[in-house]
């Protein structure tokens, strides 16, 4: 596979049967990279994993009204640049007032966005039209 | 989710036969848990060694189980961990939280 253009668009509904989907999707990408030099194994499962948690936050904020609602995940690799982007319908949610976990009095909650963040290069959560995007930014090199 | 039950040495081990523990299989993990314990099945051993995979959402199951046997002054432990897996634990500190082993026997020797 060539680094220099990958675009994947996967569109499915707010359920979470589909995250196995989506995640392999992200750690197949990884897996056929050719010039990453870095670790192959761990970028797999960190694609994987900010993948299922990215979607599973655009499930948890969608629209539940509208049975038909949709989540649209969006991977684009340039160069060594590797953009992911999940769009949903629902009302979203303030990025930067999600705190980091109490790691000495963990909750079970509020860990996907710290994942995200950790083990991603660059996050953002903007309104775009009649969407929100999560935009997540990995750097290759 | 797949799993099986196993009482051997006081304990009951919960052998997780899922690759995958994420949002969608999470919620039914944290449920078995609970009625164990509920049961007075305090003291669970949790076995991993088939999960390549798990998401904030596992990694919050097993902190319910975790926190609700201390709770009836029990226990959960967990064992067999690959290192992808492994390394999520360590992410979050949870394994600074939960007692790791590396196979049952460890475990065994360790909680009773």
């Amino acid at each position: 596979m060539c680094n220099s253009v990958i675009q994947v668009e996967v569109i499915i509904p707010t359920q979470t049967k589909y995250l196995d989907l989506i995640g392999s999707i992200g750690e197949h990408i990884a897996k056929e990279l050719d010039d990453y030099s870095g670790d192959r194994e761990a970028l797999a499962y960190h694609l994987n994993l900010v993948l299922t948690e990215a979607t599973v936050n655009a499930i948890k904020h969608a629209n539940f009204g509208n049975p038909k609602d949709t989540v649209r995940v969006s991977i684009h690799i340039h160069e060594n640049e590797l953009n992911i982007k999940v769009y949903d319908h629902g009302q979203g949610f303030d990025l930067e007032s999600v705190p980091l976990p109490d790691f000495e009095h963990p909750q079970e909650g509020g860990m996907g966005i710290f994942f995200i963040r950790t083990l991603m290069d660059s996050v953002t959560y903007t309104r775009q039209g009649d969407c929100n995007v999560l935009e997540i930014i990995k750097y290759l090199s | 989710m797949n799993l099986t039950l196993q009482k051997t040495n006081g304990c009951t081990v919960l052998f997780i036969k899922e690759e995958r523990i994420d949002a969608h299989n999470s919620a039914e993990l944290k449920g078995t848990i609970l009625r164990l314990i509920e049961q007075g099945q305090i003291n669970i051993i949790v076995q991993l060694e088939q999960v390549r995979f798990i998401d904030s959402s596992g990694l919050g199951a097993l902190l319910s189980g975790h926190k609700n046997a201390a709770a009836k002054s029990g226990k959960l432990v967990i064992t067999n961990l690959q290192q992808q897996v492994l390394s999520m634990f360590e992410l979050t500190r949870l394994n600074r939280i939960f007692e790791i082993y590396a196979d049952l026997n460890e475990a065994f020797d360790n909680e009773t």
